[in-house]
């Protein structure tokens, strides 16, 4: 039987070639990051073991590993190579349209092993593990697109290791941001700040009243996400504040509608802010406008309508 | 009740605006707000530890890396490139209205970085944009502007409310990894699904407001010819300035 656990394996395991990669470089920071990081994927069933079996240390030696993370990616530096133009302009006019199909290969085949999972069955087991069908079903998927992408472009594992790990380092700690939030969404939980906020918020608001709860979660999202420039950083302080307490669990919110709106909400924050630069300051640059903020200008009117078609979404989507 | 974990909403807050390390603000502030709701270090540690293991989940992407990085020395972005370069003879409402639909699309399977404001805005969508406004005329650097800044407008809407309805995406995970860690299981497909209406919203608002663009264009265009206007030092942009851009997968 396949379950999440295998699939966490493949991802340690290719981290650990990453950090090894970085090793013979020489780029000791960025190798030591994904060193650390693939810890949590190669030993991470064993820390929850442990600590199911109240053992402490591998958790305890888990966290000192997060704040080593930390202090390496705010030390770290990364540059990469990679084909030269000519070289790849002349592959995609031979492989044309040919090159989407791996790559798109990655979320259909992920929607057919989900859709097919209850039939596939040895005996009486089922192959797939049932309680995280998606992320077991994702990880196949990755796994027959990668076989697929190497047929069509005849190319080798170790090429392609060598393109992920480029990708890997380019993106670099970036690429561990959203896991760090949802790690400081639960420790925000854990150690109360959820119900500070909540707290504050009744002092506030009318808690009884839905539609109060309501505004103030979404604006709540807007208003963090346009001081922070990152709608997930705004997401674990207000869903652990507003959104689980208030609208989950004392209205009876949809968890699903009022996370995957609640985020989008959030979205039309980023429209907003100059804080993220990347979105609506870096184009500003590039495209040579005189008034760098004329992007946000463009996306004013968008934002603010779909900011209210969120809201009407979130009440009748999520209150049903 | 004690107000002092909220140090660690603060952390964050002042760590995003003065635009320190994100990875080393988040840890930091998981530090604070374990240190100020009185935990002892070791009960921190395994807190976080904990926390952080039970949310790996979200970084399973990772394992589409070697496919799309395969794919992209392969020349994927050349090829969309290409297709872009297409749309070429289109009017502007029609080329950024099909550009929007095409980024969504993409987005939406996963092909966040193939497009973006260095991959294929400045070289592509916003020349060609401003050479579907000129027609016979060529524009006033006011509206000159105006084109390149809602060329970069619709890449930004295609891209945001594309993204989240691929389950592999960080925002799905973490809203996810977030329920997990209360005790509510949700798929991830649920949650993807749910994002569906808001980008059907996203398409048809930003569409519409194209069309306006292009029919104020018109109106403002009384006939007379369009001389660039003395402080018109907005030069037109040249096409295929290809950047190569950062990948930048983080988040809207």
């Amino acid at each position: 039987m396949i379950s999440v656990e295998h699939i966490y394996w493949l991802v340690g395991a290719f981290l650990l070639v990453a950090a090894i990669m970085n090793a013979r470089e020489r780029r000791w920071s960025m190798a030591a990051f994904w060193f650390v990081l693939s810890g949590a994927f190669l030993l991470g069933d064993l820390v929850q073991l442990a600590t199911a079996e109240g053992v402490r240390w591998p958790a305890q030696a888990m966290g000192l590993g997060v704040i080593a993370l930390g202090l390496l990616a705010a030390s770290g530096t990364m540059q990469s190579k990679t084909s030269s133009e000519e070289q790849r302009r002349e592959s995609a006019q031979r492989l044309g349209n040919r090159l989407f199909a791996p790559a798109l290969a990655i979320p259909l085949v992920t929607l057919a092993i989900v859709l097919g999972a209850p039939y596939l069955r040895w005996g009486n087991a089922s192959l797939i593990d049932g309680a995280h069908v998606t992320l077991a079903s994702l990880g196949i998927a990755c796994l027959v697109a990668l076989a697929f992408a190497l047929r069509t472009t005849r190319s080798t594992v170790p090429q392609s290791l060598a393109q992920g790990r480029r990708l890997l380092d380019t993106l670099g700690c970036v690429a561990l941001l959203p896991m760090l939030l949802a790690t400081l969404g639960s420790v925000f939980a854990a150690t109360g700040v959820g119900d500070a906020i909540a707290d504050l918020v009744e002092m506030l608001i009318p808690i009884d009243s839905r539609l109060a709860c309501l505004t103030a979660f979404a604006f709540g999202m807007v208003l963090f996400t346009v001081i922070m420039g990152n709608a997930f950083a705004a997401f674990p302080v207000m869903m652990a504040g507003i959104g689980l307490p208030l609208l989950v669990l004392k209205h009876g919110a949809e968890p699903a509608v009022l996370g995957a709106i609640g985020m989008l909400t959030g979205y039309c924050g980023t429209l907003l802010t100059p804080m993220a630069a990347n979105f609506n300051i870096v184009p500003a640059v590039l495209l040579e406008l005189p008034d760098q903020y004329g992007v946000i200008r463009a996306q004013v009117p968008t934002a603010l309508l779909l900011l209210a078609v969120n809201f009407a979404l979130l009440w009748y989507l999520a209150f049903r | 009740m004690n107000y002092w974990p909220l140090l660690g909403v603060a952390v964050v807050v002042i760590g995003f605006v003065l635009k320190r390390n994100p990875v080393l603000v988040v840890v930091v502030a998981g530090v604070v707000s374990g240190l100020a709701a009185g935990m002892g270090v070791g009960d921190l540690l395994a807190l976080i530890g904990n926390s952080f293991v039970s949310n790996r989940a979200l970084l399973l992407f990772v394992l589409t890396l070697p496919v799309i990085g395969l794919l992209e020395h392969y020349g994927l972005r050349e090829r969309a490139q290409a297709w872009i370069a297409g749309f070429r003879s289109m009017t502007l409402a029609r080329l950024l209205i099909a550009y929007l639909g095409l980024r969504q699309v993409l987005s939406m399977f996963g092909l966040i970085d193939l497009a973006g404001h260095a991959q294929t805005v400045r070289p592509l969508l916003a020349p060609m944009s401003e050479a579907a406004a000129d027609g016979d005329r060529p524009l006033d650097a006011p509206s000159r502007e105006r084109v390149r800044a809602l060329a970069a407008a619709t890449d930004n809407v295609g891209r945001f409310f594309g993204e989240d309805v691929f389950l592999a995406f960080g925002a799905v995970l973490l809203i996810q990894g977030f329920y997990e860690r209360q005790g509510i299981h949700l798929e991830p497909l649920a949650i993807a699904l749910w994002a569906l209406p808001t980008a059907i919203a996203a398409f048809v608002i930003h569409a519409l407001r194209i069309v306006w663009f292009q029919r104020s264009l018109r109106e403002s265009d009384d006939g007379t010819p369009r001389a660039n206007s003395p402080d018109g030092t907005i030069a037109p942009l040249d096409e295929g300035a290809v950047g190569r851009g950062d990948h930048g997968r983080s988040q809207g």
